[in-house]
């Protein structure tokens, strides 16, 4: 279990972190989402001990951790670039965290080869770093971090560097790992499709400050701030509200509450539709419709239509945020 | 598949060999023919006679012993100019370069100033040896804090907060993570500094006393037997102190070969 009190970190003006307080549930897999400057890898790097926080404390399993170097915490580090050792092999990349330990050879041997197998890099422990995929390079680096068994494990944007399908793939398979070694994990990404889709707890932080704390679905459903409405799912603004594209409706009969629009846009998402209009007023709003729906309305770019939004108040679980 | 070469390449070629023949080979062709046009015998025994070789294993063992000191001190220098922060930095990293930008016989000068006879510091180790190391020092220090510097800046310093977190101590870091990757810059510089440490006159000619058998360095011996119209002699010594250097140079580079040999891909 990591337990994070009242850290606060500025880098000379610029303000890190402010006053953050959190704290993962032991075995947990937890995602820290936000937007890049939002303090979200000075957090992590700050539990990890590789940045010292200018006041508030870090207890790991039940400790006070705040003035352990980090050789000492029991933490393992994946970086965003792999920060593999370049000079050393596959194997010798998985074994340094062993051997710093004195661990006997045969251990060591058998370590790294079960890794190996976890990270299916076996047939790969003669290899450079530089033979590698950046794919294959940061399962070697998780390899490493997991190694020594770390009471927690810290990943910092790792698969920021790749592209989209390894992402998609390690993504899962991230998540598959955690099940299995159920070590305490903790990922940052300003990715959200990545945080809603692997980890059981979301931590939204922006400028410094932790926005929420909840479940994936809860965080889309009721968000607690408009910062989080905007940065979790998209939002649009209409009649001063903030709602989901999806909620809103097009229509080409009027009726009560709504309001004439032009069509500027229509997006063909997979089986969704989206189509970006202009409102009287001259704002911007999108609506995310069925596919079967578009074809129906017959839209075309310059269309003048009737934009609502239906169901308000009725049952629904709208998040009401005042903008 | 193989490439075709771009038109412009039978040109540039041709440009870099007439450029070599003209400026490396033909003279040490040169060289070598005046060497050895009395035959092997008459070499020998002017390279074995007791001057000549005094003053070779002088300029040598000053050579090794001025490389291992600016490979320490070097790499050293070029770690603080990277990795601290102090006032006057931006001012230490421009002065680094004085001896390159100074003619070597104003070096020599200037060390002689500050360390002879007439030393404002007190210190004379005028005409000694270790005028001459330290002399050879001033010259070739820069070598390898230049070399050093740059590959100290590009080195990745998430590796070395990975093996932090991995439980390795600072000394292990520096050995196991950072000397790797900065050895083949340090064995670069530590090339330059010992061909040219090897070779070098200007500032070590007046300091030394240029005594035979005691503080003649090779170059100086070149120098004095032309001067005294022993072409032999000196062609000779010149020819060995290519040979040497030139065995250096394939050592080092052999050793760079090895130490970069995980940047290859297979």
């Amino acid at each position: 279990m990591i337990e994070i009190r009242n850290v606060s970190k500025r880098f000379g003006a610029f303000r890190a972190l402010d006053d953050v307080s959190l704290d993962v549930d032991r075995g947990s897999l937890t995602a820290v989402l936000g937007p890049s400057g939002s303090g979200k890898s000075t957090l992590l790097r700050i539990v990890a001990g590789l940045e010292q926080p200018d006041s508030g404390e870090i207890r790991l399993a039940g400790e006070d951790a705040t003035a352990i170097a980090p050789q000492k915490r029991g933490v393992g580090f994946v970086f965003q670039h792999y920060a593999a050792f370049k000079h050393m092999t596959v194997r010798d990349n998985v074994a340094f965290g062993l051997k710093v330990r004195k661990q006997p050879r045969a251990a060591i041997t058998a370590r790294v080869d079960e890794l190996l197998q976890l990270v299916q890099l076996q047939g790969f422990g003669h290899r450079y770093p530089a033979q590698l995929s950046g794919g294959q390079r940061q399962r070697m680096a998780l390899a490493r971090a997991l190694a020594p068994e770390p009471s927690v494990l810290l990943l910092d944007e790792p698969f920021g560097a790749l592209d989209a399908r390894v992402r998609t793939e390690l993504r899962a398979w991230l998540r598959k790992l955690h099940d299995e070694t159920h070590t305490t994990t903790v990922f940052v990404t300003h990715d959200q499709q990545e945080a809603l889709e692997i980890a059981d707890s979301v931590v939204v932080m922006n400028e410094g400050r932790v926005e929420q704390v909840a479940g994936p679905r809860e965080l889309y459903d009721t968000p607690a701030t408009e910062f989080v409405m905007t940065f979790v799912g998209e939002a649009v603004r209409f009649d001063g509200e903030l709602v989901r594209p999806h909620e809103l409706e097009v229509a080409l009969d009027a009726a009560p509450g709504a309001r004439e629009a032009q069509v500027e846009r229509i997006v063909q998402l997979g089986f969704e539709t989206r189509c970006e209009l202009t409102l009287d007023d001259g704002s911007r709003v999108a609506v995310q419709m069925t596919r079967t729906h578009a074809a129906e309305l017959e839209l075309e770019p310059g269309q003048i239509v009737l934009v609502r939004r239906p169901g308000v108040g009725i049952g629904s679980e709208l998040p009401n945020v005042v903008g | 598949m193989q490439r075709r070469p771009r038109a412009g390449a039978p040109l540039q070629l041709g440009f870099v060999t007439t450029f070599l023949s003209v400026l490396v080979l033909l003279p040490v062709a040169a060289l070598v023919w005046a060497s050895g046009k009395h035959g092997w015998h008459e070499f020998w025994s002017v390279v074995s006679a007791p001057e000549s070789v005094a003053a070779l294993k002088l300029s040598l063992g000053a050579a090794v012993i001025v490389s291992a000191l600016d490979a320490v001190l070097g790499t050293i220098t070029a770690w603080v100019l990277v990795r601290d922060d102090f006032a006057g930095k931006s001012l230490m990293n421009a002065v680094i370069d004085l001896p390159f930008a100074l003619p070597t016989i104003v070096g020599g000068l200037t060390l002689l100033a500050l360390y002879g006879p007439s030393s404002p510091l007190g210190v004379d180790i005028a005409f000694t040896r270790t005028a001459i190391v330290l002399a050879l020092m001033f010259e070739t220090l820069p070598f390898v804090v230049r070399t050093v510097q740059p590959v100290l800046h590009e080195l990745d310093r998430e590796a070395e907060e990975a093996a932090r977190s991995l439980g390795a101590g600072e000394a292990r870091i520096f050995r196991t993570i950072v000397l790797p990757s900065i050895l083949p810059g340090i064995l670069s510089g530590v090339a330059l500094a010992f061909a040219r440490a090897v070779g070098e006159i200007g500032s070590v000619v007046l300091i030394s006393g240029n005594l035979p058998f005691k503080t003649e360095v090779a170059a100086v011996f070149v120098f004095n037997h032309i001067q005294s119209g022993d072409q032999n002699g000196a062609s000779a010594v010149a020819v060995v102190m290519l040979v040497v250097a030139f065995l250096l140079l394939l050592a080092i580079g052999g050793l760079r070969y090895l130490t970069t040999r995980h940047e290859r891909n297979a």
